[in-house]
């Protein structure tokens, strides 16, 4: 009898690709449905805009370059990298930054350096700081969270849609009537107009750690985040890293000088500190890629966002932090080498 | 807390050395690794199957490590069972006996399951039935041998490491034997899935496991030996024990080892029990560790003991290609199409035929092939566990995570596509034992212990280049030094002619001068 050949191991594969990304998508489902209770309908908009974007962006880019667009495309890494830009833009955001952002993370950022598995930076990060630089206003429209006692103006869905499609707010509402500058600016203003952190805390925007909502939308980003933790999608040590790097000097700091220092429990839920720490971060492709690398990596990330916020002039500095890691990948790859079973520490194989 | 259990846990040992199953505290820590699915039950239901003999059987001349064997049997001989067919050649290697009686019909190339080239020089033998052996000599007794005589006695077994290795056993041994030896591990691991074959001959045939252990003892004359038996195998277990505290001899120790794969693998086993690693490119000598296959002890007794040299062995017929997996005793080069049909032949659905197992086993197109020495398992797989499309690696570091090496595959692979080989091998490539796990829980279906295997074989190729050339060079060099020597003496000669010329003087000069005239004008 005849038969055909395969090379070992002859045993069903145990993951997949499109498996990971889609238990991503799924760990951000609690989260996504917090933003649209706190922040409005917008983040639906925004989510479909940069899924569409990304998808079509990335299509025509693998027809472009003569690959097959259907292996690609049933990844589903378009779609992660669409719903983090989403995560990271506030709900009212005109559908063409939205665009920009996700064409510019998917084509740019991703393919140009080669596709999936090849692209040094964080594409969801690479096509937000693309949106900060280029139209940094419409960063500022975080609606104000609702939650009781805040005075909050939320708009319909149809008055929602019209924004995001034109960028037009109706007639009689102004885009003071429905922002509100976020806890992270809030506090980075407060502490430049020489207020104390702890006065700064009794603005109705914070919470009892960070920003109110923001901090309900971290507590479902965590869960997810742990999901991903429990089923191994991600490991822990650049979550870890995050947080030992963003909190260590932050409490330090606090200890030492409470007054213009905001606690570590604040860092932890302002902002997109644990987006980061679990979704952003977690990228394998830009992250580092030994378990020593990836918490070093991790931690440097965690001490340039408490360095961003304390001294730059953005309030957040998730994006900036995760691409200026990406550039230190190689060498931090190189440097953390795990001792090969048989080998004495530090010797090369070959040594 | 550790230390005083470790206390208490020697102390156990020595007290009770047939300690059923020891504990496992003490353990070395292995990294990596992967618990997979056994598939081991369907194949160990029932008792293992002695086959009857087929009408024919084909006997590769290379069933060992190092060269083949060379015949000393010739078309149309008659053989009977246990005679010598082909011999040792050379340092390495070991002899091929006559698995039954009958005629010598062909020593031709056949279809065999190897790596390299799908056939090979085999004798083929057309069976009697008659199953004749020489007349029954009696076994040795082999305690009052010298250990070196007992090595020699070995070598004629045509003893192989039974685990897949197919190391010569005798060669192993002698190897062993220049180093500081501790321990004598048997390794009952079988940690790879579906194969049974070692279990199923821990259960039925322990004491002779045993038996084998003391005799390797005693050639090696190492006073501990570990036997070393995975979780999973609690029959086998048992039964080992009963036949210990038969046996009572408390330099044996029973020990068990958690159900991960490739625990298994040589240097892994080392590791696990002894806690100690057996150095990169070295040997488990090297930490005073031997490590057989307990299938090996039990062919080291037949052999010793019985005067049975390594005809037959227990090969596991398993996979969801086959109608009922089982357990089979069989004769080295029985055709698997045979022994298949001992197991209640193919299922409709089969698709591929794997010699060896799941993770590390050959995939044959034929089953033709004989079951050689290395065959632990026939494995017929009926769906072809497909991985799907190819993706890019996305670097996750899974493959890092399960590797029981600790390299990094995900950087390897990406030397190896760019055919680095100074990065391959600082990145520990040939350190790789192509254990599969990283194949199995990459996420972009990526087949990396292929690729690995592909780009070992670059560099073994290019090392070879390289000497070929080195050696070219030095030959090149050498004659050059030759000529340069054979010039140097010329113009010493030369120029030392000159001197002697010069000292005689003008006179001289003139005297040869005249003598050359001489002999020009009077020709002879």
């Amino acid at each position: 009898m005849k038969f055909e050949t395969r090379e070992a191991p002859y045993w069903a594969p145990q993951a997949s690709v499109a498996s990971m990304m889609l238990q991503v998508l799924a760990a951000l489902v609690p989260a996504a449905i917090a933003h649209v209770w706190f922040f409005g309908p917008g983040f639906i908009f925004n989510l479909l805009v940069a899924g569409i974007f990304a998808v079509a962006g990335e299509a025509l880019v693998l027809r472009a370059r003569g690959r097959p667009v259907e292996v690609a495309l049933t990844d589903y890494s378009a779609l992660v990298t669409a719903a983090l830009l989403a995560f990271a833009l506030p709900s009212l955001t005109p559908w063409w930054v939205t665009a920009t952002g996700a064409l510019f993370g998917v084509v740019v950022a991703k393919h140009l350096y080669g596709g999936l598995g090849f692209n040094i930076f964080n594409p969801a990060m690479a096509g937000y700081v693309v949106i900060l630089v280029t139209f940094p206003m419409y960063l500022n429209l975080w609606t104000a969270p609702r939650m009781g006692d805040i005075d909050y103006q939320q708009l319909s869905v149809l008055q929602t849609l019209v924004f995001t499609l034109t960028g037009n707010l109706p007639e009689t509402l102004g885009f003071d009537a429905v922002s509100r500058a976020t806890p992270l600016d809030v506090m980075k203003s407060g502490l430049n107009n020489m207020a104390t952190a702890t006065e700064i805390r009794a603005n109705p925007v914070m919470g009892d750690f960070g920003g109110r909502g923001w901090e309900w939308i971290g507590n479902f980003l965590a869960i997810g985040g742990f999901w991903l933790l429990i089923r191994k999608i991600i490991r822990w040590q650049i979550p870890a890293g995050v947080g030992l790097g963003l909190l260590g000097p932050a409490t330090i700091m606090y200890l030492l000088d409470p007054g213009s220092s905001p606690g570590p429990g604040f860092h932890l839920f302002a902002g997109a500190t644990i987006l980061c720490a679990f979704f952003i971060a977690t990228d394998p492709v830009s992250a580092a890629t030994s378990p020593k690398g990836r918490f070093i990596y991790g931690v440097g990330i965690g001490f340039l966002i408490w360095c961003i916020r304390r001294w730059g002039s953005y309030a957040d500095g998730v994006a900036f932090a995760v691409l200026i890691m990406n550039m230190a990948v190689p060498a931090i790859d190189y440097l953390t080498r795990p001792r090969i079973v048989g080998h004495r520490k530090g010797a090369d194989a070959d040594g | 807390m550790r230390t005083l259990y470790r206390a208490l846990s020697r102390g156990l040992h020595h007290d009770e050395a047939r300690a059923v199953s020891a504990p496992t505290y003490d353990l070395g820590k292995l990294h990596g690794g992967l618990r997979l699915e056994g598939h081991k039950q369907a194949s160990t239901a029932q008792p293992i199957l002695d086959i009857p003999l087929p009408s024919q059987l084909i006997l590769p001349i290379e069933q060992h490590v190092g060269a083949p064997a060379q015949p000393v049997v010739s078309v149309g001989d008659r053989v009977l069972k246990g005679q010598l067919l082909a011999e040792p050649d050379g340092e390495l290697g070991a002899p091929v006996h006559a698995s039954s009686s009958g005629t010598v019909v062909a020593i031709e190339s056949w279809p065999v399951s190897r790596r390299n080239g799908d056939k090979a020089p085999c004798i083929v033998i057309e069976c009697d039935g008659k199953d004749e052996a020489p007349v029954a000599t009696a076994g040795t007794d082999y305690l009052s041998q010298a250990p070196a005589d007992l090595l020699l006695r070995i070598l004629d077994g045509g003893i192989v490491g039974l685990g897949g290795a197919v190391f010569p056993t005798a060669q192993k041994l002698m190897q062993a034997r220049t180093a500081e030896l501790e321990f004598l591990i048997l390794n009952g691991v079988e940690c790879e899935p579906y194969i049974s074959c070692d279990d199923a001959l821990m259960r039925e045939c322990a004491p002779a496991v045993l038996s084998g252990a003391r005799i390797l003892m005693h050639a090696l004359q190492v006073n501990a030996c570990y036997v070393v038996v995975e979780s999973d195998k609690p029959e086998a277990i048992g039964r080992l024990g009963e036949a210990l505290a038969e046996l009572g001899d408390d330099r044996i120790v029973l020990k068990q080892v958690p159900t991960i794969y490739p625990s298994g693998g040589e240097d892994q086993l080392v590791q696990l029990v002894t806690n100690r690693e057996v150095p990169s490119g070295g040997l488990p000598t090297d930490v005073g560790c031997v490590v057989q296959n307990v299938g090996t002890a039990a062919a080291v007794h037949d052999w010793i003991v019985n005067n049975q040299p390594l005809i037959s062995r227990v090969t596991t017929v398993t996979g969801d290609g086959v109608v009922s997996p089982i357990n089979v005793r069989a004769r080295i080069g029985t055709p698997v199409e045979e022994v298949i049909r001992h197991a209640g032949g193919y299922t409709e659905s089969v698709k591929h035929l794997v010699i060896g197992g799941p993770m590390t086993g050959r995939s044959v197109t034929t089953d033709a092939v004989p079951l050689v020495k290395a065959s632990n398992c026939v494995l017929a797989l009926a769906e072809p566990a497909t991985a799907g499309d190819e993706l890019p690696c996305i670097r996750c570091g899974d493959c890092a995570v399960v590797c029981p090496v600790q390299l990094l595959p995900q950087q390897l692979f990406w030397y190896a596509c760019a055919d680095d080989e100074q990065k391959l091998r600082e990145f520990g490539l040939l350190d790789c034992i192509e254990c599969g796990c990283c194949d199995l829980v990459c996420p972009s279906h990526i087949p990396l212990t292929a690729d690995f295997r592909i780009a070992k074989d670059r560099i073994r190729e290019l090392a070879d280049e390289k000497a070929r050339a080195e050696r070219a060079r030095q030959r090149f060099e050498a004659r050059n030094r030759r000529f340069e020597r054979e010039r140097l003496a010329r113009d010493a000669e030369l120029s030392r002619q000159k001197d002697s010329a010069k000292r005689a003087g003008p006179a001289a000069i003139a005297e040869i001068l005249k003598r050359k005239q001489q002999s020009r004008d009077d020709p002879a």
